[in-house]
């Protein structure tokens, strides 16, 4: 048949379209599970890293075994929370967090998370935001008193490498710990203030050199989300 | 609004595509030896990004992402076609640029005949693939914001191109190191433009 | 050619080895500097992105040399395109299947690997002329040769700016300022500009060495 002829053009392009898509839709559908699996122990992992957890990751022989075996040890509960900050039913663990930010305030169903070692509770809560280029997000881990910060995590889609990227550091994270969400009993979550600019205290942590505007950022996620929650607090402080 | 004009000063200033991302590198560095030229190209990828992102903004929208085809009906929700972003994305942009030199033929022929010759050339210019990806990677909420993102990169790429033209245009006659010639010095002063662009990276947009 | 030829006569050998220097096609053809200089700050995501843009080089030229007497011209372009971008979709579902951490860090660049002018390069001016074999050979040389300058340019980025190679610790923790020492990450290697200008010394050194290659 003659090569430039439009019979042939048009077969030709049908016959590749239909080729294309059949080993693109195998190839996706076979490699969906380890995709997703991926992404479920990424997610078990940030849970249990801001809880100071899975810290031997790197030396684990088997990463993903390692990290649902602590994810099973640590955390003893997930649920949803209610504007109210009553306890819902719901799949807290695949809660779409950005959906739910989007939705109005009272009818957001947010996930938290009770990490228990030997006794002691943590509360974990993920937090979502925007940054200065794109999406970040992490999780901040509260003591039982739900006022003292136990542990944060943070990640981000694309900061600025070496400035606002320090933020997924845990020399900036690590700072966060002990720090207080509220003074003189108003809720204030934590300052990020630019770094040196003011002596720290309780409620406040340093912000990265060259990175203020995403450190900043920081600060307002923990402040939007971690609002949503203080009814959630207030009723638990009244229930210990 | 302050959204729109955060995104747009963010993409022409601080995410420039050439500086920050060196997207669209290769006809930067192949058409920028003349300052018309350089216009003409910098005009023709402001024009096709501005019609690509948000058009690939939609398809995402309400075909691709995961969830996308729910207006389908229940049964369609679940269905994620986001593994083909990256071919429909490319054959969308490629049917763009062919049907804009159509038209720009037909009806501007005076435009065609500065443009003409460089529509072809975009289609594989990564800068606007580029421009399409980072707007499905950030999520942006609307068509404007898309939109706003499109035209600024291709302000952002456009200013880029034109002013590394002006820059050699001057060092024709100046004397640089044999080896250094052409391409190693384009490098470097693109590379001295980026640290000049940095200082806009503090830039905080506040309309009370 | 011959069908008699070996696989790997001299001439396919040169076809390999010439990318990595008198036919580079990042210093001397300036082809495909787009899509991957900003994945240079670190070793790790450039050396998979080398890899990645090898592969999807190497077998789209080989595919579109197999289809070559077969493709209907008016549609030519964008066959390659679609043979193209087919290969990067297959090469980001593995990566996120596989090495999920690397293609965080590689995010859309990956995809970009499509406009990536290598591969139409390499397709127009080699694989539709020439057997599959060569062709794949000319494709993966090239690709290589493109990586080659990707890792040479994240080597100095990552030990200069972050004091680390492949995310191991290289100038001590003890040298640093912080620590009391005496050094300080160069801040500047982890930004943009410092990969172009990085470039541009890599030119300017492999064209002093290889005075054929020097501009008039």
């Amino acid at each position: 048949m003659n090569r430039d002829s439009n019979v042939y053009t048009v077969l030709y392009a049908a016959v590749l379209v239909v080729v294309v898509a059949a080993v693109l839709a195998v190839a996706a559908g076979a490699l969906k599970e380890p995709q997703e699996r991926n992404r479920e122990i990424e997610k078990k992992m940030n849970i249990l890293m801001s809880v100071g957890k899975a810290s031997d990751v790197n030396q684990a022989d088997d990463k993903n075994t390692y990290i649902e075996n602590e994810y099973k040890k640590y955390i003893v509960e997930a649920f949803l929370v209610n504007a109210n900050g009553v306890k819902t039913e719901g799949d807290a663990f695949n809660a779409d967090l950005k959906a739910e930010l989007k939705k109005a305030e009272k009818e957001r169903l947010l996930p938290v998370f009770i990490c228990n070692d030997n006794g002691t509770r943590q509360y974990i809560i993920p937090v979502r935001g925007a940054g200065l280029w794109g999406a970040i997000w992490g999780y901040i881990s509260l003591k039982d008193d739900f006022n003292t910060v136990y542990g944060a995590v943070f990640d981000h889609a694309g900061e600025t490498p070496g400035l606002g990227a320090e933020i997924a550091e845990s020399d900036f994270q690590k700072q966060f710990s002990g720090k207080q969400i509220y003074r003189d009993g108003k809720f204030i979550a934590v300052e990020v203030i630019k770094n040196g600019s003011a002596p720290l205290n309780d409620y406040s942590v340093d912000g990265i050199t060259g990175g203020t505007l995403t450190s900043k950022a920081v600060g307002k996620m923990l402040f939007d989300c971690l609002s949503n929650y203080t009814n959630f607090f207030d009723v638990q402080k009244q229930n210990n | 609004m302050e959204n729109l004009i955060g995104i747009f000063v963010q993409s022409v200033f601080i995410n420039n595509m050439i500086f920050a991302y060196f997207l669209g590198m290769c006809s930067f560095l192949a058409v920028s030896k003349k300052v018309s030229t350089a216009m003409g190209l910098g005009v023709a990828v402001v024009f096709v990004l501005l019609i690509t992102v948000p058009v690939n903004y939609l398809i995402n929208k309400y075909l691709l992402q995961a969830g996308a085809l729910s207006w389908l009906g229940g049964e369609y929700a679940d269905i994620d076609l986001g593994f083909l972003s990256f071919i429909i994305f490319i054959a969308v942009i490629a049917w763009i640029v062919q049907l804009l030199e159509m038209i720009v033929e037909k009806f501007t022929p005076a435009l065609y005949n500065q443009l003409g010759i460089f529509l072809p050339l975009i289609a594989v210019n990564c800068a606007v693939m580029g421009a399409s990806l980072f707007m499905q990677e950030r999520e942006y909420s609307s068509v404007a914001e898309a939109t706003s993102f499109g035209l600024g990169s291709g302000i952002g790429w456009m200013l880029a191109i034109v002013g590394i033209a002006a820059i050699r245009e001057k060092m024709a006659y100046s004397k640089v190191p044999p080896a250094l010639k052409g391409l190693g010095i384009t490098f470097i002063v693109t590379g001295l433009m980026a640290i000049a662009f940095m200082s806009f990276s503090g830039i905080e947009i506040k309309i009370d | 050619m011959s069908q008699k030829e070996s696989l790997f006569s001299e001439k396919n050998i040169k076809l390999f080895t010439d990318p990595f220097n008198n036919g580079n096609p990042i210093t001397v053809l300036v082809l495909g500097i787009c899509s991957a200089l900003a994945v240079t700050v670190k070793l790790q995501p450039a050396i998979v992105m080398g890899l990645s843009v090898t592969i999807v080089t190497g077998f789209s030229s080989y595919i579109i040399s197999l289809l070559r007497n077969t493709i209907p011209n008016r549609i030519r372009i964008i066959v390659q395109l679609v043979v193209a971008a087919s290969l990067v979709i297959l090469v980001d579902q593995i990566l996120k299947a596989y090495v999920y951490e690397v293609s965080k860090q590689l995010s859309v660049f990956v995809g970009l690997i499509i406009t990536n002018c290598i591969i139409m390069g390499r397709i127009e001016a080699f694989a539709l002329g020439n057997k599959p074999w060569p062709s794949l050979i000319d494709g993966l040389g090239n690709g290589a040769g493109y990586g080659m300058i990707l890792v040479i340019v994240a080597f100095f980025r990552e030990l200069l700016g972050s004091g680390t190679l492949f995310g191991l610790r290289i100038v001590p923790e003890s040298f640093y300022v912080k620590a009391g020492g005496f050094y300080e990450n160069n801040g500047m290697m982890v930004l943009p500009p410092a990969a172009l200008i990085l470039l541009g010394v890599i030119i300017w050194i492999h064209r002093s060495v290889n005075k054929k290659l020097v501009e008039k």
